[in-house]
């Protein structure tokens, strides 16, 4: 080690004065996602289930209902399932790892991280309704030869788009919690338990049933994976996102640009 | 260059800062010196945009820190070298930062070359490196997007004797070279070899600023007599005040003439008569901090 073992980069000055771009913090959102151990493996489970689930439906069920549509539907739900786990990683890995104090002495401006980390998160949900749709036209070259069932190639753009939709909502929900409560297991926690918890109640108590119904994130967001949406579902879906993802993505956003990083 | 104006932090009830300012030159490095828990790290976190002082404001290069457009290409900041991601490898770490700021990926390679974690270790998960290691890529990060101002919370933590000498010199050519360096320790031996000014810190309050020579030389000389009963009592006629030291040496708060001629005119035969140096400033270290810190660190942090 000697002191004068590193020379000045000056040469490339030009990015000295340059705020680095949205797309480059997305990019770097991206690698950090996918280069840790805990990152690899979630992805490529989070794809196993979304092929495991082509096989499923090949060999279970109505032979009827096999057609390329059908088999993508099929796979949405259980393939978004841990998706909320790689939104909440995203943003509380930064506090359980402390890289948010490199993070944000090289972003100061808090906001663009959270933009960085939500556009990321996006992409990966976008990437994974392409795994999903992948692998479920696979499935459906099989049907009508190695299995039986009705092998309709028909999907319309409205259902590959609600389709993706569906992951987005629920990649983004993940984000919120982890921005929320800054804290791995609680995050991951309260994403999954307090939705649930309001869809026992929704089922059980028949007094609160028409409010809550709108809030049920399992039945207000289904439609978007069976393509049976009307102008009522929309506005649920409205409502869902709005106190599921909106609320703590904004409630998280003013945690952090208040918090201390240490 | 680094300018902090009344900088104060509060934390409940503790008040961890205390309107603390001070300026850091380009071309000089200076030492923050401070017991644990005096107020250091958070000082240098309001710095840099991390925490939000409760009043006061810093600026870096002339503006506040989170107004810089790409910080990392004119700070290169380093606050806690334990804070990395322990599943990735050196390399990666250092490719993540390359890529926010958008420098070529060869600098990551020159780097870890400089602070010789290039080859196998670079390969490594952090989560294997010993804490020596994690700061020598916590300097290399620093540095990697060749910065002309340096911010270092407690750098010397865990290196050997060698990487120690090898980081004072890396300082020293950093601020040569027009730099502006500001690092933090709790151990004053680590920070008078290489600092130009030192900056003192006790219980969040600055209790003592200035260059390190003149610091030094306020300490006094000191001084050690055949006789040493007769020593302290030419110093009391001579009006010199002065303070045991062991071994028979006291420490005189005067320049070494006025020492020289008391104890000529009394007749004292002198066996040492030199600057007080780094025993002399840490004593004053020492007074000054054990006065100021009121409050115990450990409730301090307790409070956050």
């Amino acid at each position: 080690m000697t002191a004068t073992a590193y020379a000045p980069a000056r040469a490339a000055t030009r990015s000295v004065r340059r705020r680095p771009s949205l797309a480059r913090l997305t990019l770097v959102e991206l690698r950090k996602m996918t280069d840790t151990r805990a990152g690899f493996w979630l992805l490529l489970v989070i794809a196993v289930v979304a092929v495991g689930m082509v096989v499923i439906q090949l060999v279970t069920g109505d032979p009827a209902g096999r057609s390329l549509a059908a088999i993508f539907g099929g796979t949405l739900v259980p393939a978004g399932v841990l998706l909320p786990v790689l939104g909440i990683l995203s943003a509380t890995g930064e506090f359980s790892q402390r890289t948010a104090l490199t993070t944000f002495t090289l972003v100061p401006v808090r906001a663009r991280t959270v933009a960085a980390k939500l556009a990321a998160s996006v992409l990966l949900a976008l990437a994974l309704t392409v795994v999903c749709l992948a692998a479920s036209a696979v499935g459906n070259l099989l049907v009508g030869t190695a299995v039986e069932g009705n092998g309709s190639w028909s999907i319309g753009a409205a259902a590959l788009g609600t389709g993706a939709l569906y992951e987005v909502i629920v990649v983004v929900t993940g984000v919120g919690f982890g921005m929320l409560l800054m804290n791995t297991p609680l995050a991951i926690v309260a994403s999954f338990v307090l939705p649930t918890i309001w869809g026992v109640l929704t089922a059980f108590v028949s007094a609160i049933r028409p409010v809550a119904s709108w809030l049920d994130s399992s039945g207000t967001l289904g439609p978007l994976t069976s393509g049976h949406l009307t102008g009522e579902g929309w506005a649920k879906i409205a409502a869902t996102v709005a106190v599921w993802a909106a609320l703590p993505l904004a409630a998280g956003c003013v945690r952090l640009a208040r918090r201390e990083i240490s | 260059m680094i300018e902090a104006k009344n900088l104060s932090k509060r934390y409940g009830d503790a008040l961890a800062v205390d309107d603390v300012s001070f300026h850091c030159e380009p071309g000089t490095v200076t030492g923050f010196l401070g017991p644990n828990g005096a107020g250091k790290s958070t000082t240098m976190r309001m710095v840099c945009g991390l925490t939000r002082p409760t009043t006061g404001s810093a600026a870096v290069t002339g503006v506040p820190y989170h107004r810089l457009p790409n910080p990392g290409r004119e700070v290169g900041v380093l606050l806690d070298a334990s804070a990395m991601h322990d599943g990735r490898t050196g390399r990666e770490t250092l490719a993540l930062s390359t890529r926010t700021m958008g420098i070529g990926d060869d600098r990551v390679e020159e780097m870890l070359r400089a602070v010789e974690l290039d080859g196998p270790p670079a390969r490594r998960r952090v989560r294997g490196y010993s804490l020596g290691m994690r700061q020598r890529l916590g300097i290399a990060h620093a540095l990697l997007g060749d910065p002309r101002v340096l911010i270092l919370d407690e750098p010397a933590n865990g290196l050997d004797p060698e990487g120690i000498a090898w980081m004072r010199g890396l300082l020293r050519d950093f601020a040569d070279r027009g730099g502006t360096v500001l690092l933090s320790s709790h151990l004053l031996r680590e920070v008078e070899a290489v600092a130009d000014r030192i900056i003192v810190i006790g219980g969040g309050r600055l209790v003592a600023s200035g260059r390190t020579d003149e610091l030094l030389a306020a300490s006094g000389v000191l001084v050690r007599a055949l006789d040493p009963a007769a020593l302290e009592a030419a110093l009391t006629a001579s009006g010199i005040a002065y303070t045991a030291s062991g071994a028979g040496a006291v420490i005189a708060d005067a320049d070494a003439e006025s020492v020289g001629w008391a104890a000529a005119g009394a007749g004292v035969v002198l066996l040492e008569l030199r600057p007080a140096d780094s025993m002399g400033l840490e004593a004053m270290f020492f007074q000054l901090t054990s006065g100021a810190t009121t409050e115990d660190p450990t409730e301090l942090e307790a409070a956050r």
